[in-house]
């Protein structure tokens, strides 16, 4: 087992489909990169490289560029889908959703309830997200919220390149459409992934710390900042159980409110714009469910209700950080009720 | 003097083992230890065990408190005869500490890692650690288990044997691709494992399935086997835990893994969040639930178990022990009645389905004392 | 006439009869109250979806519009189940979770009735990318209306079929209207030369004439099939009801859609023409006519009758598995 990146994790999640299932086939701008230009093939393999030298080993029909032209291609997938393929089909960043929505959430996500349950959409979007990367406000959001609100799509949110294998591998396998985030900072992360395909289930959530005065739900590149927040303050007595959800659609809500039973106290750190986002939904569902369990208030870390900013300086203050969680965690476990 | 002054170190238990939190001394400073006795509890990320004194002696000092973390080699405590000065344990401290951030970079880089020998196709993974001579130690494991259920057992053989311990088809890091999965079959592979790493004879250390699989190489090839131990063991009755196998095959979550777990220790605090991940991600590699299937059939059909290999034990003239967990909730330690009076078995109290690992030093030194 | 023969003709025959009768009873029926929803007819367009579907399989995909219930039976959906789902049972088609605008049956090749206007091009894209890659010998054809022709995604799906080069058939059902606001004014250019513009052949036929559509249709599922990528076709034609049931129609012209009737009816034109070169009787004809009256009075009847959809029904077919 060696240590690989974020995104040789993803290329080799897809890679080791696309040589087991013949239906599998992935598409997106520049996926492979060059195609009618005079230079090189495979030329860039994908924007951020993460589907670099997947075209060469399996061709152009199966490793299809497009035109930037995201409503036909993201709608293609969900068509071809339905048809009998098993497309990825990446929507580069999540903030272009606004030229393709209506192919994810009408299309799609409806197909099998419209249909009376004879449709089987087996699609994986693939898309990036997060800030981070000094890209200002159109390509920086998050957005999983929006995803997460409508039934019929699955959301997985790895955070790290472990993860992000098993949850890839899942999301083709899995016979319903899944939106699958992947974070642009976290793309050069490294851990040890086993060169043998595996898959994580859906709505299991990962239990990455574990400390008995405060629960942290963090999500995506959220969950190694709690991580840290959490191994500092261990050395001081305050012991935090940190939770991955992985999957916010569908959400393990059970993990999440037997931690906050026993620590009663619930921090939610969530890189989405507050109104509507996981965040309130968490809090709303500890607050609905093990309300007499609670010790202190619910916090939220998350950014401001703005958009990303492009400025360094902006863009760090927008980005929820440790100290902002660590300082959530100390507040909330100061209170001994 | 200083040749009086021994350290006591963090120990490494598996490989993945960097560091270790001290939970509490069972020594009082300025007490007799004896070699073997419980010294002090750690803490690792995968479990928590007693560590016993690897030496005997006068405890002089406490280095690490209870509560503190500190990396594998890094120095715990001193024990050192009455004679010797306060000063000379404080420079021996001194030097201690000096040179373990050398050493710790050096153990690091030689630090053993997992190989792989092919055998009839199949890869097979497996650890080689010990320098000594003569014949080697050979630890098998037990379904879903692999070789890292003997990191408490590794450190410590190694230190007067060669010991290998691999993991069976299916398991750990090897081949998933099974073909042949009963008892004669894993045996036999076993054999195709040794020959292929030129081990001519071996002393066996099975650990329940493993036991009847080294017991079985032991009837078929006893030229093979210096010896056995036997961990509580399949082969020596009908009993199984069916609920533990059935549920280990298809567990796929956080929750259920734990309790599964919960049932192969006496005391289920044993079970650490990392242990039920270890073993959650094997589980999710392809194949792997094949292979456990295509074994529990072969080995553990309909919940009982397929072969019962003790009736043949008057004919085994390889001298054989057998170590059972009083408290063992997989096979019942009750299998270990009625034996051949030359089986010399050790039921161990408050123990589960594995005293390998529950009760480390004593089966370390039943091992070694077998192995001669 | 063409290498239609006489089953074909009375298949033909049959399935128009059965969309007119089928969308004529559901106008009753909703006026009366007894369909919930909104309902939009396909009246006086059935030469186009069954002139076209006449040349595909189960194997080829169909996508759809909001008016989509002529090119469900045209593809071979079950008009009972059919009507069932319009009457929002347990047993419809769709299991009464769909309705009017979303009627699909995928074994049969229909991608749904969409009630997004231009939702459907980009679907087929995908069908036919299927067909593509897995090498079924199937076509894909989107039927959109001269509404739906103006949205980016038809646009953008032409393209896309153009530079995949995939067995696709765009069919711009044109009947005037994009709701209330007329076609003449709405669409800029010209529906064949935007094809034209995209690099694939376009036609124009009269939508009122079944023969002209089969014959362009057949040409054009032909080229696709034997992997000379992407048509158009540009029918023209009218529908005899408004954009949905209930609709006024205050901005059609006066006697409009009488004159339409009486005059360019796809039925009495196909009747018409295949009796008089004699190809059938007009006592087969009226067969035809009272089968489908039949079929339609059954299939009403059995939904009124039919059990509502229950409690637990309300949860299930989000997902295979959650």
């Amino acid at each position: 087992m060696a240590k690989k990146s974020f995104r040789q994790a993803v290329n080799e999640a897809l890679a080791q489909e696309m040589r087991r299932d013949p239906t599998v086939v992935v598409m997106g701008e520049d996926n492979a990169g060059g195609m009618g230009a005079p230079g090189e093939d495979d030329a860039w393999g994908g924007v951020l490289g993460v589907t670099k030298g997947l075209m060469p080993e399996f061709g152009r029909d199966r490793v299809l560029d497009t035109p930037i032209s995201e409503s036909a291609f993201i709608g293609a997938a969900a068509g071809a889908a339905a048809t009998g393929l098993r497309p990825v089909a990446e929507l580069m960043f999540v903030d272009f959703m606004g030229v393709c929505f209506d192919q994810i959430f009408n299309q799609a996500g409806k197909f099998r309830y419209m249909f009376g349950g004879k449709a089987v959409t087996p699609m994986v979007v693939r898309t990036m997200f997060g800030a981070g990367f000094r890209a200002a406000s159109q390509h920086s959001q998050c957005l999983y919220p929006i995803f997460t609100h409508t039934p019929g799509l699955k959301v997985v949110i790895p955070s790290s390149p472990y993860e992000a294998k098993g949850l890839m591998i899942q999301s083709i396998r899995d016979d319903d459409p899944v939106i699958f985030f992947e974070h642009k900072v976290m793309y050069d992360d490294e851990e040890e992934v086993p060169d043998e395909p595996y898959t994580i289930p859906f709505g299991e959530a990962n239990v990455t710390r574990e400390g008995d005065d405060v629960t942290v739900v963090a999500i995506g590149r959220m969950v190694g900042f709690a991580n840290q927040v959490a191994d500092k303050l261990e050395g001081e007595g305050i012991g935090c159980t940190v939770i991955d959800p992985r999957t916010t659609s569908p959400l393990d809500e059970d993990s999440i409110l037997e931690s906050v039973e026993e620590t009663g106290r619930l921090v939610v750190v969530d890189e989405s714009n507050p109104r509507c986002n996981l965040a309130t939904d968490i809090a709303a569902l500890a607050a609905e469910n093990v309300f007499d369990a609670l010790k202190a208030p619910i916090r939220k870390v998350t950014p401001p209700h703005t958009p990303v900013p492009f400025a360094p300086e902006l863009e760090d203050l927008y980005i929820p950080s440790p100290e902002k969680i660590e300082a959530a965690v100390r507040d909330v476990a100061g209170h001994r009720a | 003097m200083s040749g009086d002054i021994q350290a006591i170190t963090m120990p490494k238990w598996g490989l993945a083992m960097e560091e270790g939190m001290v939970v509490a001394w069972h020594v009082e400073p300025g007490s007799e230890v004896g070699a073997g006795d419980d010294l002090l509890d750690i803490e690792t990320t995968k479990i928590t065990n007693v560590f016993e004194a690897p030496v005997g002696g006068l405890l002089r000092r406490q280095i690490v408190a209870a509560g503190e973390t500190v990396p594998v080699g890094a120095l715990l405590g001193v024990v050192a005869d009455p004679a010797v000065e306060e000063g000379e344990i404080d420079a021996f401290v001194t030097r201690f500490n000096e040179s373990f951030e050398v050493e710790a970079k050096e153990a690091a880089a030689a630090a053993p890692e997992t190989q792989v020998v092919e055998v009839a196709g199949l890869p097979l993974a497996y650890l080689r650690m010990g320098e000594a001579e003569g014949t080697p130690i050979l630890l098998i494991h037990g379904f879903g288990g692999d070789l890292n259920n003997w990191l408490f057992n590794l450190p410590s053989l190694a230190e007067s044997h060669g010991v290998y311990a691999l993991d069976l088809p299916g398991h750990g890091k090897s081949g998933k691709a099974v073909a042949k999965v009963g008892l004669e079959a894993l045996a036999e592979t076993l054999a195709g494992f040794m020959a292929a790493l030129g081990i001519e004879d071996a002393h066996l250390v099975g650990h329940s399935m493993g036991g009847a699989i080294a017991l079985q190489l032991a009837l078929a090839r006893p030229a093979r086997v210096a010896s056995l131990t036997l961990i509580s063991p399949a082969g020596f009755g009908p009993d199984i835990n069916a609920d533990y196998i059935e549920g280990f095959i298809a567990a796929e979550r956080r929750k259920e893994m734990k309790r599964l777990l919960q049932m192969l220790f006496a005391d289920p605090e044993l079970v650490s969040r990392d242990m039920v991940n270890d073993l959650l991600k094997y589980k999710r590699l392809d194949g792997v639930t094949a292979a456990l299937r295509a074994i529990a059939d072969a080995v553990f059909p309909d919940g009982r178990q397929a072969g019962v290999l003790s009736p043949r034990l008057a004919d085994l003239a390889v001298p054989l022990q057998v170590v059972w967990g009083a408290e063992d909730r997989i096979i019942p330690a009750s299998h270990a009645a009625d034996l051949p009076d030359k089986v010399r078995v050790h039921l161990l109290d408050e123990v589960g389905h594995m005293p390998q690992m529950e009760a480390a030093g004593e089966v370390n030194r039943l091992i070694a004392e077998i192995a001669g | 006439m063409l290498q239609l023969s006489r089953d074909d003709l009375v298949h033909a025959y049959t399935q128009m009869c059965t969309i007119r009768e089928f969308e004529e009873r559901v106008h009753t029926e909703f006026a009366g109250g007894g369909i919930p929803g909104f309902v939009h007819l396909y009246a006086g367009e059935e030469a186009s979806g069954v002139g076209v579907c006449m040349h595909l399989a189960d194997k080829d995909c169909i996508g759809s519009t909001h008016r989509g219930h002529g090119h469900c039976i045209a593809k071979g959906c079950d008009p009972i189940a059919m009507m069932k789902e319009i009457y929002g049972r347990r047993d419809g088609l769709c299991g009464g979770k769909g309705g009017s605008m979303h009627i699909a049956d995928l074994s049969k090749g229909m991608m749904g009735a969409n009630g997004i206007v231009g939702g459907g091009p980009p679907l087929i894209c995908g069908a036919a990318l299927t067909a593509k890659t897995l090498k079924t010998g199937g076509v894909a054809v989107c039927f959109v209306g001269d509404g739906g022709s103006n949205q980016g995604t038809t646009l953008e799906s032409y393209n896309l079929a153009k530079v995949w080069n995939l067995p696709a058939v765009f069919v711009v059902e044109d009947n005037g209207y994009a709701e209330s606001t007329a076609a003449v004014w709405s669409v800029g250019g010209s529906q064949v030369k935007r094809a034209e513009a995209f690099g694939m052949p376009g036609v124009q036929v009269d939508g009122h004439d079944f023969f002209a559509v089969y014959e362009a249709a057949g040409e054009a599922i032909s080229r696709a099939r034997d992997g000379g990528g992407p048509s158009l076709i540009h029918v023209k034609l009218n529908r005899y009801y408004g954009h949905f049931e209930g609709d006024a129609q205050t901005y059609r012209g006066e006697g409009e859609v009488e004159e339409l009737r009486d005059s360019v009816d796809c039925l009495t034109a196909f009747r018409q023409r295949v009796t008089e070169t004699s190809l059938l009787e007009p006592a087969r004809l009226d067969e035809i006519e009272a089968e489908a009256k039949a079929l339609i009075d059954k299939a009403v009847a059995e939904s009124v009758a039919a059990p509502a959809p229950t409690e637990a029904d309300l949860l299930t077919d989000v997902y295979v598995k959650y």
